[in-house]
């Protein structure tokens, strides 16, 4: 009991609100989170003033729950971290608030957390972190590679220049008629289906590390409407694999890239996107194949979307090193590495 | 009794510690919006000042709304999660009685307080004293500017108007009705002490959780849905996984 390490986190930046207690950095404790999908899925995608209105109806219940569960008390806890970037805005200032309310009742440290760095630390629950290591962070907002040299050193090697992976997946996925967020469903379609429309592989070939999702996108539906202005039927598991297989292929070939140019001890896998059942098979096939001294670090299922157990055990890192922020901590939306 | 008084719900800033009906101390910003930055260093330092810890607190006031829908969550999360956290007293007033308070008590008028809601709009509501005890005689809620001064000329009565007396609503007061008296500069800030004061005398909510802020006004994106698929609200849209 003497050496408990213990990090209370919040992560409310975009419409899950959760608060976790995390032991050492790597054991969790507890992970409540408490989704709005259901409301936001009337809407089509996520409403910042209905999902802030939902997070400040959840966020007290969710700390006492946590608590509850983790079984721990105030008098435990060694520090309070918190998501407070990048986001919505209106999202982040509940975690944000709340958390700075925490520490200061109970005049604890309070360690501000990107929220990019949470996902990749989401990994953490499955090994050790070793370095230099080099991380495929593909969510709904964000699609990047990160050379992490040293621990909590992150360097952004290449990114989307616009549609986040996670992002085109939701687009299309409206295009066929899928719920808010498509990325699960599509996933599910496309190991039915077949590549037989071979959309285009954006910068696939381009010597860096970037990405665009946009003209797959566009591509895409322009299939779908001229087909529908035929009058013709496409096979949807078809179309879904085809999306797919392009958003896999960028995906994997600058990941290939980047390791080729970056030897690393880890790759680390994180984001909601990561849970992709396709990237997952394909990566870990490239690094057997070609990589095969890296050792991958898929983000475990569970944490691959958002949650506070990954901002916890950002946090205790954060911790060690020192970092720290007072009350006027605020929010940062655009906040990048 | 120890009382932290909280009010960000519009562009001023109030905070105060109250104890025993007695101001301890008091702080109002007017320099920004950014009320999450200021807000807690400011109860910090005032907090140290007066020597109080946040343990010896026994109750926590805020001004729950209505007014910027981001002001009103900056201090009602932080006085749920201090309660919540602290295992203290909630207690949450409109923030338009807060701003009625003390024109009311002054004038022996009855007051109106209104907050500018963009389109002609407002956040409104009407006070006045009875046997020394700040009463509603029209509810808190949203309307129009031109329903707002078709109460009062129902009434027949002479009001004080204090808020946001912006000139083009002032001039729509003026011209169309004569039991309006416009309130002055002072009378537009909202006093934390008054919240605190007001605060000490009304029960403490009973479930600290499910308290939220009382916007008056539910999303765009709500009442168009709600408009498009009657009778299929929800009781709750949230859910643990
Ligand atoms: N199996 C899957 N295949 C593809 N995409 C998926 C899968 N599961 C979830 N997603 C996608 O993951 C995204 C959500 O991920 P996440 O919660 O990390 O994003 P976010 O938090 O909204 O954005 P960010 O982390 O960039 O701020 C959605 O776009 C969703 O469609
Ligand atoms: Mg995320």
């Amino acid at each position: 009991m003497e050496n408990r390490k213990l990090i209370l986190s919040f992560e409310t930046s975009c419409d899950e609100t959760s608060i976790a207690v995390i032991e050492n950095g790597d054991t969790i404790l507890s992970n409540i989170v408490a989704t709005q999908i259901d409301s936001h899925q009337r809407f089509g995608g996520v409403v910042p003033e209905v999902a802030s209105r939902h997070h400040i109806e959840q966020i007290t219940h969710c700390l006492n729950e946590a608590l509850e569960t983790a079984k721990v008390d105030y008098n435990d806890l060694s520090a309070v971290a918190v998501t407070y970037g990048p986001g919505l805005v209106g999202s982040l200032l509940i975690g944000v608030t709340a958390a700075k309310a925490v520490a200061f009742a109970h005049d604890l440290p309070l360690v501000p957390i990107n929220h990019m760095a949470g996902h990749i630390y989401a990994a953490r629950f499955v090994d050790q972190f070793k370095y230099p290591q080099m991380a495929l962070l593909v969510s709904g907002g964000h699609t990047e590679i990160v050379y992490i040299e040293s621990e909590y050193d992150f360097k952004v090697l290449g990114e989307t220049r616009d549609d986040a992976a996670g992002e085109a997946y939701d687009k299309i996925g409206r295009v066929l008629g899928v719920n808010y967020p498509a990325g699960k469903t599509i996933d599910e379609w496309a190991h039915e289906g077949h590549d037989t429309f071979n959309f285009p592989r954006a910068m696939e070939k381009d010597d860096n590390y970037d990405f665009s999702f946009s003209g797959l996108k566009s591509s895409f539906i322009n299939t779908v409407h001229n087909a529908e202005q035929r009058e013709e039927k496409l096979d949807t598991k078809d179309l879904a694999a085809s999306f797919q297989q392009s958003v896999i292929d960028v995906l994997a070939s600058k990941t290939e890239r980047a390791l080729a140019d970056y030897p690393v001890k880890q790759l680390v896998l994180a984001g909601g996107v990561a849970a992709n059942q396709g990237l997952r098979d394909r990566i870990e096939k490239d690094l057997n194949q070609k990589f095969s001294n890296v050792q991958l670090l898929m983000a475990p299922l569970k944490l691959c979307g958002d949650n506070a157990a990954m901002i916890g055990a950002a946090g205790q890192v954060a911790f060690d090193h020192k970092k720290r922020t007072d009350m006027s901590l605020n929010a940062v939306p655009g906040l990048s590495f | 009794m120890k009382i932290l008084s909280i009010d960000t719900s519009n562009a001023p800033l109030a905070i105060a510690l109250v104890e025993d009906d007695q101001l301890v101390a008091e702080t109002t910003l007017n320099v920004t919006k950014n009320h999450s930055v200021f807000l807690m260093p400011v109860i910090e330092q005032l907090m140290k000042m007066a020597s109080w810890t946040p343990a010896e607190l026994n109750r926590i006031v805020v001004a729950k709304g209505p007014g910027s829908y981001t002001g009103v969550r900056i201090a009602v999360t932080t006085a749920k999660t201090l309660a919540s956290t602290l295992k203290i007293e909630l207690v949450g007033v409109s923030s338009l009685a807060v701003m009625a308070k003390d024109p009311a008590e002054l004038t022996n008028l009855p007051v109106i307080a209104i907050f500018n809601a963009r389109r002609n709009t407002v956040f409104t509501g009407g006070y006045q004293m009875e046997q020394g005890k700040l009463v509603s005689f029209i509810e808190d809620a949203h309307m129009e500017l031109s329903e707002l001064i078709e109460k009062i000329n129902e009434k027949q009565q002479p009001v004080l108007i204090v808020g946001d007396i912006l000139p083009e609503f002032k001039n729509q007061f003026e011209t169309n009705s004569k039991f309006i008296t416009l309130g002055n500069e002072q009378s537009s800030f909202p006093s934390a002490f008054q919240l605190g004061l007001m605060g000490a005398k009304i029960n403490p909510v009973s479930d600290i959780d499910s308290f939220v802020p009382d916007y008056l006004r539910i999303t765009e994106a709500e009442m168009n849905w709600q408009k498009s698929h009657p009778g299929e609200l929800k009781k709750s849209y949230v859910r643990e996984v």
